[in-house]
C-alpha cells in the first residue's frame, strides 16, 4: 500500500519535473529563434513559401468549415431568438460570436490540426533523418533558414486566416437567415452594426488570432524539433503538437477574454 | 509546384485576408460611424446613470450623433459627470437637454439629446444643464406601491 | 605522415550523460590525407565526426581544427569554419522537399551571391563529377541508396571544402555502388586537395582507398597504422575486425548480468 503510494508520487513527482524541464528548453528554444530571425526576415520569399505552407493549404478547410459554422449558428440562433420575438437581432448574435470568440478559438482549433501537425512532423522529419544536422553542417543555421520562417509565416498566417473564418460564417449566417429563413436583410445587417464595434469587437479578435497563430506554431515547431528521431517519436509529436495546442488556445482565449471584455 | 504559382496563391490568400479584415471592420462593425479624432466634447451630470456604459450611442430623434465617452462620480456633489463626444457636423443650442434612456424594454441604455431653443450654441467643453436620470424600475414601483396606498382608502368611502 | 595535421584530437573524451563514449583519443589528421577511423558500431565513430564539426562539444581535451579549438569558437566563427567543412551524412541526408539540382545548389546559393547561370554550371560539374548529371531534376525519392550518396557527396564538395567528413558512407550498399564510392573519395580527395575522415565499419573497401587507420574499440584507440600495417598486424583485435571473427577481444555481447542470473538459475537468496 505504501509502496504503491510511494511509487505514485515519484513518478508524479517524475512528470513535474519532466514538465518543468521542457518548459525551460521550449523558452529557451524560442529565445533561440527569436534572436537568429533577423536573416530571414531579410529573405522574403523564404517568409512567402512558408505563408503557403501555413496558410493558403489551410484555406479551404477554414473557408468551408467557417461557411459552415455560420450557418449552424444562423438556424440555431433564429430558432432561439424567434421565440423572443426578436429575429431580427440574428446578425448582431451570428457576428458577435463569430468575430469575439468562434472565429479566432475554432480557426486556431483547425490551424493547429492542419498546418500545425504539417510543420511538426516536417521538422521532425528534417530532423531525424538529418537534413537539419547537414545544413548546420553547411553552416547554415537551421534557426534562420527553417524555423523562422515558418514560425513567422504562421504568425502572419493565422489572422488572416481567422478572419476568413470569421467573414465566410457572417456571410453563412446571412445565407440561412435572410436568405432561407426570411430575416429582413436591412435589419440583419444594421443591428450587427450597431452591436459590432471595430476596435472593442474585432480589433480584439484579431489580437487574439495573433496570439494563437504564434501560440500554435511555437509549440509544433518545438514539438517538430524536440521529438525523437524514430517514427514513434514523430508521431507521438504531432500527436501532442494538436492536444497542446487546443490546451494552450483555450486557456490563453479565456486569459485574453477575461482581460478584454469583462474591463468595462 | 513552381515558384510563381506559390506566390500567386500566398498574393490570393493575404488579398482575401485583408478583404475579410475589411469586411469585419465596415460591414459588420461600425467603423463608419464618429471617428474618435472628430468631434468635441461635452459634460452633463446625472443624479443616477443607471446601466449606462462608456461607449453607448448619444441619439437625437433617433440618430447617433456621438457616444459616451467617459463616466466618473463627482464626489463632491455625489452626481454623474458623464463626457460625451458629438459629432462635429451636428450643433445643439446651449439650452439642450440629456436624458438617459433604454432601447425597448430591456434593451442597452443610451444618452437622448434633445434640441432647446437658444441662440448660443454647445462648444468644447460646455456642460448641458438640464438632464434627466435613468429610470430606476425599482424607485419607480416603490413610488407607485407609496401612491396606491396613500390614496387607498379613498375608494372606500 | 606529412607534419602538418589539419585537424587534431588531443585526448578527447566524451560522454552521453553518463555513458562515456570516447576515453581519451589522440588523433592526428595530415593535409592531403585520407584516413579511416574503424570500430564497431556504437563505438562513438559518428560522435568524432561531430565533435570535429563542433555541433558537440568535448567534455575533456581539445579538437583543434586549422590549429583553432572548435569548442571555443563563437558562433560566427565556427559557421565560417564549416563552411570549409563537408560532410557526407549515413543516408545522405537530402533535403527531400527539393530536386538532385537544388540540394546541390543549396550551400551555393545560401553561401556565395553567384549568378543562376555560374551556379547551374557548377552544380552540373559536380553532379557530372559523381556521375548523376542526368539524374538533376529527379526528387530524392526516385533514387536509390547509392545514388542518394553521390548526390550528397556532390552537394558536401560544392563548395570545395578543405575538409570532407564521410559518415559509414559504404553502410547499406550493393558492391558496385559500394566501389564507385570508394573510388570517388579517393578521387575527390585528390583532385581538390583536401583532407577526407572516413568514419565506417567496412574493413576492404576503406583499406584499399585511404592512408591511415585508427581502430577505435570501448572508446579508445586499439590500433592505427598504414593500410599495409594493419593487414599484417598479429595484434588479436585487429585480426578479428579485419577478418570479421564474431568474437574475440572485441565482445559479440552487450555488457550484462551473468547467463545464469538473467536465467534465474544462480544462487537464490
Amino acid at each position: 500500500m505504501i509502496g504503491a503510494l510511494d511509487a505514485g508520487l515519484r513518478s508524479l513527482g517524475a512528470r513535474v519535473v519532466d514538465g518543468v524541464w521542457k518548459l525551460g528548453c521550449a523558452t529557451r528554444f524560442t529565445g533561440t529563434l527569436l534572436a537568429r530571425s533577423a536573416p530571414a526576415l531579410r529573405r522574403p520569399q523564404l517568409l512567402l513559401d512558408q505563408v503557403h505552407f501555413t496558410g493558403v493549404l489551410s484555406l479551404i478547410i477554414i473557408v468551408v468549415s467557417g461557411l459552415f459554422v455560420g450557418l449552424v449558428l444562423g438556424l440555431q440562433g433564429y430558432e432561439t431568438l424567434k421565440r423572443y420575438g426578436s429575429a431580427e437581432a440574428l446578425g448582431t448574435l451570428v457576428a458577435l460570436a463569430l468575430v469575439r470568440e468562434l472565429g479566432p478559438v475554432v480557426a486556431a482549433l483547425l490551424f493547429a490540426s492542419r498546418a500545425g501537425s504539417a510543420i511538426t512532423a516536417k521538422i521532425g522529419i528534417m530532423r531525424s533523418t538529418e537534413q537539419l544536422s547537414a545544413m548546420e553542417m553547411m553552416a547554415v543555421d537551421p534557426y534562420s533558414r527553417v524555423l523562422a520562417p515558418i514560425f513567422w509565416g504562421g504568425a502572419i498566417s493565422m489572422p488572416l486566416l481567422a478572419a476568413i473564418f470569421s467573414a465566410c460564417g457572417v456571410f453563412g449566417g446571412y445565407l440561412i437567415g435572410v436568405v432561407v429563413l426570411g430575416v429582413d436583410s436591412g435589419a440583419f445587417w444594421s443591428q450587427m452594426q450597431a452591436a459590432v464595434d471595430v476596435w472593442d469587437d474585432v480589433g480584439n479578435g484579431v489580437i487574439k488570432s495573433v496570439v494563437f497563430g504564434v501560440a500554435v506554431t511555437l509549440i509544433a515547431l518545438f514539438e517538430g524539433w524536440d521529438a525523437p528521431p524514430t517514427a514513434e517519436g514523430v508521431s507521438y509529436a504531432v500527436t501532442r503538437t494538436v492536444v497542446t495546442s487546443a490546451l494552450a488556445v483555450l486557456a490563453l482565449d479565456f486569459v485574453l477574454t477575461s482581460f478584454m471584455f469583462t474591463g468595462v | 509546384m513552381k515558384r510563381t504559382t506559390i506566390d500567386l496563391w500566398v498574393g490570393l490568400f493575404v488579398t482575401a485576408g485583408l478583404a475579410a479584415l475589411m469586411v469585419l471592420a465596415l460591414k459588420v462593425g461600425n467603423a463608419t460611424t464618429v471617428s474618435a479624432a472628430d468631434g468635441y466634447r461635452v459634460t452633463a451630470e446625472f443624479d443616477n446613470i443607471g446601466g449606462l456604459k462608456p461607449r453607448a450611442p448619444v441619439k437625437s430623434s433617433g440618430v447617433v450623433v456621438g457616444r459616451v465617452e467617459r463616466i466618473e462620480l463627482d464626489t463632491r456633489k455625489f452626481v454623474a459627470r458623464v463626457t460625451l463626444r458629438l459629432d462635429r457636423r451636428y450643433d445643439f443650442p446651449a439650452d439642450s437637454s440629456a436624458s438617459i434612456l433604454t432601447a425597448g424594454l430591456l434593451g442597452e441604455q443610451y444618452v437622448g439629446l434633445e434640441g432647446g431653443g437658444d441662440e448660443k450654441l454647445l462648444k468644447d467643453g460646455d456642460r448641458v444643464t438640464i438632464t434627466q436620470g435613468a429610470m430606476i424600475l425599482e424607485r419607480m414601483i416603490g413610488r407607485f406601491l407609496y401612491g396606491k396606498a396613500a390614496e387607498g382608502p379613498q375608494p372606500e368611502k | 605522415m606529412s607534419s602538418e595535421a589539419l585537424v587534431e584530437l588531443d585526448a578527447v573524451e566524451f560522454a552521453y550523460a553518463q555513458r562515456p563514449i570516447l576515453k581519451g583519443v589522440r588523433m592526428r589528421f595530415p593535409r592531403g590525407s585520407v584516413v579511416a577511423i574503424m570500430g564497431g558500431s556504437g563505438c562513438g565513430k559518428t560522435t568524432l565526426l561531430r565533435l570535429i564539426g563542433g555541433q558537440l562539444r568535448p567534455s575533456k581535451g581539445g579538437v583543434r581544427v586549422e590549429s583553432q579549438d572548435v569548442a571555443g569558437l563563437s558562433h560566427g566563427a565556427l559557421y565560417r569554419l564549416r563552411r570549409r567543412m563537408g560532410m557526407l551524412f549515413q543516408f545522405g541526408a537530402l533535403f527531400t522537399d527539393l530536386t538532385v539540382f537544388d540540394n546541390v545548389a543549396f550551400p551555393l546559393r545560401e553561401h556565395t551571391s553567384l549568378s543562376e547561370t555560374m551556379i547551374r554550371d557548377l552544380v552540373l560539374m559536380k553532379l557530372q563529377a559523381v556521375g548523376l548529371r542526368g539524374a538533376a531534376q529527379l526528387r530524392p525519392a526516385e533514387l536509390s541508396g547509392g545514388m542518394a550518396r553521390r548526390v550528397a557527396l556532390a552537394r558536401a564538395v560544392a563548395l570545395d571544402p578543405m575538409l570532407i567528413m564521410y559518415d559509414e558512407p559504404f553502410t547499406g550498399l550493393d558492391p558496385i555502388s559500394l566501389g564507385v564510392i570508394a573510388n570517388l573519395i579517393r578521387r575527390l580527395n585528390d583532385a581538390l586537395g583536401a583532407t577526407s575522415v572516413l568514419v565506417t565499419h567496412d574493413v576492404e573497401a576503406s583499406l584499399r582507398i585511404v592512408d591511415y587507420v585508427y581502430i577505435l574499440d570501448g572508446g579508445l584507440i586499439v590500433a592505427e597504422g598504414t593500410p599495409e600495417q594493419i593487414r599484417a598486424s598479429a595484434e588479436p583485435v585487429v585480426h578479428q575486425f579485419v577478418h570479421g571473427e564474431a568474437d574475440g577481444p572485441v565482445g559479440f555481447h552487450y555488457p550484462a548480468a551473468g547467463l545464469a542470473q538473467s536465467f534465474g538459475m544462480g544462487e537464490r537468496p
